[in-house]
């Protein structure tokens, strides 16, 4: 199963982006998380990454349309074809302004980009599912139980 | 289409309560029937076989129905309320999403007037559920450690607790510095071999359903064996209303819509209500007739009154030392420190915490960058690696006392997809809620800094916090103040009875589907013990 339907409601609104819209998703995705050398990660603007987003709009697709339309205004047109400092002062706008349909919107980029398996491997995890293989846990030493212990009750009878 | 010949006894719900009444039952050899509007779930679709585990919580697999939105969902106006509605719908009801954090109501939680001058005393208590608490334990496969001393003694969980982890480790030394009680949390969890399930292996994703198997959903601890003793389940049929015998004032059986839309009349002798305390209310009120003109077993008018959620507040921390994050059941500890009553506090009753290792990876960079914490640019990475995998957070449960005005009705316009009118939700907190968050905020935060925490954050209530659903249909001797009475059965109606969270005569401040499931068995055991005499 996926967290996006074959044929969604239209009340989710329209699943695809426009070409226009995925230039400025990527724009945008660029100055929000931009690629790193030190830390050997791509940036939110890789083609992977937009790729899975375009494609995990889902029930945010509504929210996702009007952000980018929403920038574009800020922006006076063509956020996309703007230089990198006049895109970083529309940004500082969008996120002033962008509200609800922000929030959703920036949380689809980024759970895309935080599944990446070259994210993923940066930060130490194995980019695979948690189900068959599961995680170890330190058992711990219950000793540290003894002061509650000695404490007693603290129940209240009734 | 009809089913006129009777069931003896049908369960609306295949939830918490559902599942353990239909198997409590199952050994009189009544025929049983259960209706549910969902449908089974196939672990091997649950979001932890997936890498899109996290993003499925805010889809799909998301607690709010009203987000969802699957065909199995009834939507809930909770406009007016600062606590949105939870819940699922399917084989196992919201024990499918759920984290099986299983405290069990205190003593004094059934006694409150009596010890505190509020609200009501129920009229059952801690003891006579006692050895309900310890049968539900039994099919539900609890882990956890016997000893706890914020409960009577004889509380022993079948298996050993889950582990500890970094993160316990470093909650349990702060809370024993400032001589705090805590205790490994009794969990809806399996931590070896139990009754035919495979042991955690920490996937860290319980509450979006278990892939392992390892925590208990009533899917796959009660409805396996009643189904085996002659419970008949059928899924995708959702009830519409409960009919009325004009002549007797008896229930005589419900209209639902099945799998295909079509109206079924099924005629029943006994109608037991599982759904929730949201669902129970919407059905009741929804079950107009000539004898019940507002609603069935309402002539209190307390059905859909004193609407109890548990206040939640979020209080999590930052540290230099890594923690567990996402790896392993997500609540392992709790503390009762602040349970009962202390007047010094300035509020009556009390809370209690649910401590959480840490979140996953995507999680964190949502909330954090959602408040501020995490930057767009160049810092972005930096920041976020100070973040991920440091985080500690507990929960507070506030009890919530019964309020009339805290209620569900019908909507007058939203409706679902067989047109059956839906719940509204109005419902305010109270200054002594206020009040209780507020403490709990303040001890929380300085067990975090106790515990080394650089940095806290805190959300006060947890907007989408409606997991527990308590109250509308609540339990009592007196008819004019309460629906049923002290063994279920519903006052107005001698063949209805209510086995779920709706029957909380007070909520406590724990997670209640341990107290849930006791009561439910409690009340098919009182109907076995009645049977010859249950509609006098």
């Amino acid at each position: 199963m996926s967290n996006t339907l074959a044929n969604p409601p239209p009340s989710w609104g329209d699943p695809n982006l426009t070409d226009a819209e995925k230039r400025t998703l990527a724009a945008m995705c660029a100055r929000m998380i931009p690629a790193s050398d030190e830390f050997k990660v791509p940036g939110a603007d890789d083609p992977l990454i937009q790729a899975d987003i375009a494609k995990s709009l889902g029930r945010d697709a509504t929210a996702v349309h009007d952000t980018l339309a929403l920038l574009n205004r800020i922006a006076g047109g063509d956020f996309a074809a703007l230089p990198v400092a006049k895109q970083e002062e529309a940004c500082a706008t969008l996120r002033a302004e962008g509200g609800m349909n922000l929030t959703l919107t920036t949380r689809i980029v980024l759970q895309c980009y935080y599944r990446d398996d070259r994210v993923m491997i940066s930060l130490g995890m194995e980019p695979r599912p948690p189900f068959p293989k599961g995680h170890v846990l330190p058992q711990g030493d219950w000793s540290l139980l003894d002061p509650v212990r000695a404490r007693g009750k603290i129940w209240r009878d009734a | 289409m009809a089913h006129p010949d009777p069931v003896d006894v049908l369960i609306i719900g295949s939830g918490a309560s559902g599942g353990a009444v239909a198997w409590s039952l199952a050994d009189t050899k009544m025929r049983i029937l259960c209706l549910e509007q969902g449908d089974w779930q196939n672990p091997a679709n649950y979001p932890s076989t997936g890498r899109d585990w996290e993003a499925r919580q805010f889809a799909d697999m998301a607690t709010s129905p009203n987000r969802r939105q699957l065909w199995s969902d009834y939507p809930v106006n909770d406009d007016n309320s600062p606590i949105k509605v939870l819940n699922f719908n399917a084989v196992g009801g919201s024990t499918i999403l759920y984290a099986a954090h299983y405290p069990r109501l205190h003593p004094s939680d059934f006694k409150v007037k009596s010890l505190d001058g509020v609200a009501d005393d129920w009229p059952i208590d801690y003891h006579q559920l006692e050895p309900f608490f310890a049968e539900n334990d039994r099919m539900t496969g609890v882990s956890g450690m016997a000893g706890d001393p914020a409960y009577p003694p004889q509380k022993t969980p079948p298996m050993e607790p889950i582990p500890m982890g970094r993160s316990g480790r470093m909650l349990g030394e702060a809370m024993n510095r400032l001589g705090w009680h805590w205790w490994p949390s009794d969990c809806a969890v399996t931590t070896r071999e139990y009754e035919g399930r495979a042991p955690c292996i920490n996937l860290g994703h319980c509450i979006a359903g278990c892939a392992q198997g390892a925590k208990a959903s009533t899917d796959i601890t009660y409805w396996p064996a009643a189904i085996r003793a002659g419970v008949e389940l059928r899924t995708r049929c959702r009830v519409r209303e409960i009919t009325i015998d004009n002549a007797t004032g008896m229930a005589n059986g419900v209209v639902y819509y099945d799998k295909d839309g079509q109206e079924v009349f099924q005629a029943a002798h006994v109608v037991i209500m599982a759904a929730n305390g949201v669902g129970t209310p919407r059905l009741l009120l929804n079950s107009v007739s000539g004898k019940f003109p507002n609603g069935l077993a309402n002539s209190s008018g307390m059905v859909g009154r004193n609407l109890m959620f548990h206040p939640y507040a979020s209080i999590w921390g930052y540290f230099n030392e890594e923690t567990d994050g996402n790896r392993g059941p997500p609540l392992s500890l709790w503390s009762h420190e602040f349970y009962e009553t202390d007047k010094s506090r300035g509020f009556v009753r009390g809370y209690s915490w649910q401590f959480g290792r840490g979140v996953g990876a995507i999680l964190e960079a949502q909330q954090s960058m959602a408040l501020g914490r995490l930057p767009w640019g160049a810092d972005h990475h930096a920041t976020y690696r100070k973040l991920y995998n440091h985080r500690m957070n507990i929960a507070a449960i506030c009890e919530d006392l019964p309020e009339l005005h805290n209620r569900v009705t019908l909507d007058p316009v939203m409706k679902d997809a067989h047109g059956i009118p839906a719940p509204k939700i109005d419902y305010t907190l109270s200054e002594n809620s206020h009040r209780m968050l507020d403490h709990a905020i303040a001890r929380a935060t300085e067990l975090m800094k106790e515990a080394g925490a650089w940095d806290v954050g805190v959300e006060k209530p947890i907007l989408n916090g409606g997991w527990h659903l308590l109250g509308t249909a609540r339990m009592g001797d007196d008819p004019d103040r309460s629906v049923v009475n002290g063994w279920g059965r519903a006052h107005d109606v001698k063949n209805l009875f209510i086995v779920d969270g709706s029957v909380f005569t007070t909520s406590g401040g724990v997670n209640p589907t341990s107290t849930i499931q006791a009561i439910a068995l409690y009340i098919a055991d009182q109907m076995k013990q009645r049977l010859a005499t249950l509609f006098d």
